[in-house]
């Protein structure tokens, strides 16, 4: 399948904060964003969810078939936030997730030791630290199959450990044909990676 | 869905709060009323239902702004919404609303006839009382759904809701409390006012969750 964006710009109250972007991502590539802090990284990850409107151009995925036919169903978003609830468990907040947006490849005990929480899906989700809570956070792209992950400053709050596994992670999505899109300051680890630089905002 | 839905309904019993602050502003309500009326107890028993219909309806109030803005500042509510192809949005807030229904207004229902003893109210009135509340709560909880969604923004939302929504619940209060009078004063009939509270509910169930969908679209930042 194709991810394809064309003259895409975007908006926050009324300020355009970046104007004409496009790409074209097939399977298995992956799309680095960078650019400095308030150069709409997040702003372009949300417009591509379609959580946010574009002010104009269009963001599409093609051949996705029936199941994934628009962006918004073919996507994970990994935002800042984690999207666990702090009173209950890993285990109940992964089966939530898995339970409302579909089975993926790995049973939630093994996309757990895969991000290195093996054994500690019974502890509330309140309880972990903040790179085991961003650890537990990845592990809910693998409890669900999508195509298209838009990762949003995935790894902040991971150490170095982490960030060699959760780039193996990603290495892995790509060669089983996924597309990775992802805002970040910092190096991922990808190879072969296509960039897009964020420029300054136009005050 | 079910999942959504047991696991708001876990989290409405377990984060403490939702579920027994609903009670317990309930019970403050109702308990201070006769220190405030005095004992006469044939007033107690002719304005009970009405007291337990406005406890009721500001003890289930008090808990909607948490309805979406729990979720929307863990980020969920964003991939909830990114969801809406797998799950229609308004199907999402529906069953949301059943579970805040489940774990923070059914808990008032069952403690509407224990506090209708408190106000001198016959079996019968406290019976009809209580099923009145039964079949028109759901109908507070999903029109304050669609305040909830619109306020979901702000931070201190809880009473702005309250105020916009207040307005819209003013008919499901005059119908339940005009069942529950008709339920023990002879004239006046049960089952046509009763009648219209089931339409309102149903009614409030189909438009609120819809109402709360676009909301919910439209104020994603």
């Amino acid at each position: 399948m194709r991810l394809i964006a064309e003259n895409l710009s975007g908006e926050r109250g009324g300020e355009a904060v970046f104007t004409g972007i496009g790409f074209a991502l097939e399977d298995g590539q992956s799309l680095v964003v960078t650019g400095p802090n308030g150069s709409g990284k997040s702003t372009l990850l949300r417009v591509i969810a379609g959580l946010l409107p574009h002010a104009s151009g269009r963001i599409m995925v093609e051949g996705g078939g029936e199941e994934f036919s628009t962006v918004a169903a073919a996507c994970h978003y990994l935002g800042h936030q984690n999207a666990m609830k702090a009173a209950l468990t890993v285990n109940e907040n992964l089966a939530f997730w898995r339970d409302f947006s579909g089975d993926g490849k790995l049973g939630i005990a093994d996309a757990l030791e895969e991000v290195g929480l093996g054994g500690l899906g019974h502890l509330p989700f309140g309880y972990l630290s903040t790179g085991q809570k961003r650890r537990a956070a990845i592990a809910k792209l693998l409890i669900s199959h999508r195509p298209v992950w838009l990762l949003d400053e995935p790894t902040s709050g991971l150490d170095k450990a982490s960030d060699v596994r959760f780039a193996d992670l990603m290495k892995a999505h790509c060669s089983a044909g996924g597309i990775i899109v992802a805002a970040t300051h910092l190096p991922l680890g990808l190879v072969g990676v296509k960039t897009l630089e964020m420029g300054r905002v136009h005050v | 869905m079910l999942a959504l839905y047991l696991r708001d309904v876990r989290m409405g019993i377990r984060a403490g709060g939702g579920a027994l602050t609903g009670v317990l502003f309930f019970l403050a309500v109702i308990v201070t009323i006769p220190f405030g009326v005095g004992p006469d107890l044939n007033l107690l028993a002719r304005i009970g239902p009405a007291i337990l219909w406005i406890g009721a309806l500001l003890a289930s109030l008090l808990g909607l702004d948490r309805l979406f803005q729990a979720d929307r500042e863990d980020g969920s509510l964003d991939l909830l919404v990114l969801n809406s192809d797998r799950h229609m949005l308004a199907l999402t807030v529906f069953v949301k609303c059943l579970a805040h229904w489940t774990a923070s207004v059914l808990p008032l229902v069952i403690a509407a006839p224990l506090l209708g003893l408190l106000m001198n109210m016959s079996l019968l009135g406290i019976g009809a009382a209580a099923l009145t509340l039964l079949v028109g709560t759901p109908a507070i909880v999903f029109i304050g759904a669609a305040g909830a969604a619109v306020t979901v923004a702000l931070q201190r939302g809880g009473l702005l809701i309250s105020v916009l929504v207040l307005p819209l619940v003013i008919p499901v209060l005059i119908f339940g409390v005009t069942a529950s009078y008709g339920a023990v004063n002879d004239p006046d009939p049960f089952t046509p006012p009763f009648m219209i509270l089931c339409a309102l509910s149903m009614f409030l169930a189909v438009i609120g969750p819809l109402a709360a969908a676009v909301a919910l679209r439209s104020g994603t930042d």
